[in-house]
């Protein structure tokens, strides 16, 4: 079925509604002429479907519709009061509305029928000539008051096959007149639209799919007991039910399910309508829009690809001048594609426009503080576009307007991340740009994995499930280990924080306890983490259900469900419990956070250690963006302090002996530590003695050292003292922070 | 819910020593579930969940709502399920009484001396032959303190 053949059967659908009430609403407008809400109510229809009707081009219906909306507006100010013969027209004119339908219905196209008659009668009651009633046949002279209108002739046209038909319009011109379409026949063999679907309540079909789900259930537990030694009678009947409900549950799954097509069919208007607003000319292509999905994920997701689109059109696709100088065609392409994957649904977004801004997005998480200066120079495109999900990014407006991205794309992860999906983005600058949403089939029934804690079972959904490990005893590759009194596992040679379950639960301070139990790794919000389980028990497929009110706000439980064996057991919420142990803020907060606050906590770094005048100096190597060996004779001075050009910047130098009050040693060539400062995106260089080593340590610092130092510790056998490089640049920057914001 | 001014009736229900009334109509049904599984770190009210066929229901236990001293481990306690706002809601009680018929002239307030924290869960008191019910204010009883606090 084609789009258009589509649409237009929702709009018979929702108009032999419509009509149907309509009818009723007559009857109860004739008893009543005064009920004005009913008056509106009917007016309103009426109007409804004349604007649909010249959306699709049926051109006698409109008209109709239209003379009769004026009527019904006329009647609903008052202006006119309704009477009997004033109803009879009207109903005639539902009527021939629904005759119309039904040629539309049958062939596709507008029937053709002779509408003017009723639209002349129409047409003198709003004139208030009440003289013509419709008891008799309608005067034929309003040719000249209608040019349009039908011959003089014709009387009104009945409607024969309709019950509603009342007595009083049986006049004698009424078979001549009639009009072309004989649709009796027709109508008998097949079968209305109307009668062959039927609209349910969403709430009807939730309770349906909850009693299937129980019978399931029970279909399990009777085959766990089937296995008993049954006699073979009862054996083949177990087997029968077991298939049935097998049957039955895929077949009420399917009665959710809609064609993601039914969300799209908004997008056309929409994207032209944007489109035009920004000056900008997109062709808009859609495919896979057969494919289905459940309805609440359908709701789900209207509003992040609404908003996807919406940033496409004001940010990706350029102006047609911007594109015709890009060598591209002016009209820019979005292409919304869905299919079905590995028992996912992935929808694409793609344009063809300029993509992402990878220098502005690294410059805007620069001076948002997101990353360090070194961290943005290490990261890649990958890496890079991965920030506009992140929650500063949304304000960033200057960014957003030129990257193309990032009004509230933090808002759409959440989303999709809620309804247990992904999102993600690949982008090519000045190529376009595409986003991947990938969303399960179904909320309703989730694969989920059964683990056991301090004897309650709890179900983890398996969307976000990485690994499971077997842990091991005493010291192998398979045990946890201790940082700083966190537990933590090596997996793929890299340190995974570990929570205990029972101690989220907080059912004890679980401490050393966690021994020889089973790891579950999981993914949650581009970060993984280990949870600590006493067994894992099984995969099961469950069904999720809310949580009452008493039990919100526990960010850990994601809702309840009912297991195999009747018990009711929890759903865990991976992302609820990632951010209950501080890890789902993102991976690079995380760490200049955790720089800033290094004086205050403990915590496992690398550290740059070097070596001045005697003294052993670290400072984080996040800091550190390069390292340099400078010949003295490229020194050179400003405003009284010593500078180097270095990237076409002029880099003010600390040397550091001269700030710890230490003598440095002079050398021809001067090891420097180009580091950026922390307020502001300029560098600074420390001049050392020498680079000793990269040390991974555990900061405990003492904090007694002088100011610009942040505290000392013991690396390797030696003091050494950690440099705080935020007062190192406020004792030595200020007096050359001019020079050293000059560009060359 | 205020005490109506008909005569209706009286669902009760005991709890330690007390006896406690709630209308009738808003009682679901009573049940005896074995299954009742624990949710950590929820307030220390909510018993836990129910099976009730098919439905999860949320247990909460009425002695701890009500400040009584905690159920006795041996006594298993008796599902009243009723209906609130929220949907239904499980009350869990020592033992299941009589239903009475509530004479609104045998109703009198509260007392002032009830402890002021419980007073607006209660809305009023039958007097009996022999002792006095206390009727309760089922919609008050199952929104826990926080919330009742804000409203």
């Amino acid at each position: 079925m084609t789009q258009e053949q589509e649409l237009v059967r929702e709009f018979l659908l929702e108009s032999y509604e419509n009509l149907e009430r309509l009818d009723q609403d007559f009857l109860v407008l004739e008893q009543n002429p005064q009920d004005r809400q009913r008056l509106q109510s009917i007016f309103r229809t009426i109007h409804t479907l004349k604007g649909t009707c010249g959306f699709f081009g049926f051109s006698r219906l409109e008209r109709l519709a239209h003379a009769g909306e004026n009527l019904l507006g006329r009647l609903r100010d008052g202006e006119l009061d309704l009477t009997p013969d004033m109803a009879q027209t009207l109903l005639h004119m539902v009527d021939r509305i629904r005759r119309l339908l039904a040629g539309i219905e049958r062939s596709g196209t507008e029937p053709d029928e002779d509408v003017e008659p009723i639209v002349a009668e129409l047409h003198r009651w709003v004139a208030g000539q009440p003289c013509a009633t419709a008891r008799e046949a309608p005067a034929p002279s309003t040719a000249d008051e209608h040019p349009q209108s039908a011959p003089a002739s014709r009387t009104v046209p009945d409607v024969p096959g309709t019950e509603q038909q009342s007595p009083p319009t049986q006049e004698p011109g009424d078979t001549q007149a009639l009009p072309v379409l004989e649709d009796k026949p027709v109508a008998e063999t097949v079968p209305s639209l109307a009668d062959s679907t039927l609209r349910v309540d969403v709430a009807v079909l939730d309770k349906l799919m909850n009693l299937v789900g129980e019978l399931v259930l029970t279909r399990n537990r009777i085959l766990q007991c089937s296995n008993a030694g049954l006699d073979d009678t009862l054996v083949a009947a177990i087997q029968r039910l077991d298939l049935v409900t097998t049957e039955l549950q895929e077949n009420v799954m399917k009665l959710r399910m809609q064609p993601i097509g039914n969300l799209w069919n908004k997008f056309p208007r929409m994207v032209r309508d944007r489109a035009y607003a920004c000056g900008k000319k997109v062709h808009l292509v859609m495919e896979g829009a057969d494919t289905e999905l459940d309805k609440t994920l359908i709701e789900a997701v209207r509003d992040p690809l609404t908003h996807i689109l919406r940033n496409a059109i004001d940010h990706g696709i350029e102006s047609p001048a911007d594109r015709r100088q890009a060598g591209k065609p002016e009209e820019g392409t979005i292409v919304l594609r869905a299919y079905h994957e590995g028992g996912q649904v992935t929808i694409e977004v793609s344009d063809d426009g300029r993509g992402l801004d990878w220098e502005r997005i690294r410059a805007k998480a620069l001076a948002a503080g997101l990353v360090t200066a070194e961290q943005a120079a290490r990261m890649s495109t990958r890496d890079l576009s991965q920030l506009v999900f992140l929650p500063g990014f949304s304000t960033a407006q200057q960014v957003t307007r030129l990257s193309g991205r990032g009004v509230g794309m933090d808002v759409v992860r959440t989303c999709i991340e809620r309804i247990g999906g992904l999102v993600d983005i690949y982008s090519e600058s000045g190529r376009g740009t595409t986003l991947t949403l990938k969303i399960p089939l179904t909320l309703a029934i989730v694969p989920a994995l059964i683990v056991e804690c301090a004897g309650d079972r709890y179900a983890i959904p398996q969307a976000s499930l990485l690994k499971l490990v077997k842990l091991a005893e005493g010291h192998s590759d398979k045990c946890l280990e201790w940082v700083h009194g966190a537990p933590a596992f090596r997996l793929h040679g890299r340190l995974l924080p570990v929570v205990c379950l029972q101690r989220l639960l907080g059912l004890s301070a679980c401490a050393d306890a966690c021994t020889a139990r089973s790891l579950v790794v999981l993914h949650a919000d581009e970060r993984s983490f280990g949870l600590i389980v006493d067994k894992i028990c099984d995969t099961e497929d469950i069904v999720v259900k809310p949580l009452s009110r008493h039990l919100k706000g526990i960010p850990i439980y994601a809702g309840a469900t009912i297991l195999g064996d009747g018990t009711v057991a929890l759903i865990l919420d991976v992302m609820g419990m990632a951010q209950e142990v501080h890890l789902a803020g993102s991976e690079y907060r995380e760490e200049t956070r955790t720089h800033q606050a290094l004086a205050e906590r403990g915590h496992w770094v690398t550290l740059l250690v070097v070596e001045c005048g005697g003294q052993r100096l670290a400072l984080p190597l996040a800091q550190v963006y390069r390292l340099e060996e400078v010949p003295a004779s490229r020194l050179e001075r400003a405003s009284g302090s010593e500078v180097l050009q270095y990237r076409d910047r002029i880099m003010p130098l600390v040397r550091l002996g001269t700030l710890l009050g230490v003598p440095q040693t002079l050398s021809q060539r001067l090891p420097v530590v180009v580091c950026r400062q922390p307020e502001g995106d300029d560098f600074v260089g420390l001049i050392v003695d020498r680079i000793v080593d990269f040390v991974e340590t555990e900061l405990h610092p003492d904090l007694t050292a002088g100011r610009p130092s942040a505290g000392a510790l013991v690396l390797a056998g030696r003091v050494t003292e950690l440099l705080d490089l935020g007062a190192v640049c406020a004792h030595a920057v200020p007096r050359s922070a001019a020079a050293g914001k000059g560009a060359l | 819910m205020s005490a109506s001014q008909a005569t209706r009736q009286i669902y009760t229900f005991y709890l330690d020593r007390h006896i406690f009334g709630v209308p009738v109509t808003c009682v679901q049904e009573i049940l005896r579930l074995q299954m009742l599984t624990r949710v950590p770190r929820s307030a220390s009210v909510v018993a836990g969940l129910v099976n009730l066929r098919g439905h999860i229901v949320t247990a909460l236990d009425v002695r701890a709502r009500l400040h009584l001293p905690p159920r006795p481990e041996q006594l298993c306690p008796m599902n009243v399920v009723v209906h609130t706002s929220a949907g239904p809601v499980s009350l869990l009680v020592d033992r299941t009484g009589d239903v009475l018929d509530c004479d609104p002239a045998q109703c009198e307030p509260v007392p002032d001396t009830v402890d002021a924290g419980l007073r607006p869960l209660f809305t009023g008191v039958l007097k009996l032959p022999d002792r006095l019910v206390l009727l309760v204010d089922v919609e008050r009883v199952v929104t826990l303190p926080e919330r009742v606090g804000a409203t």
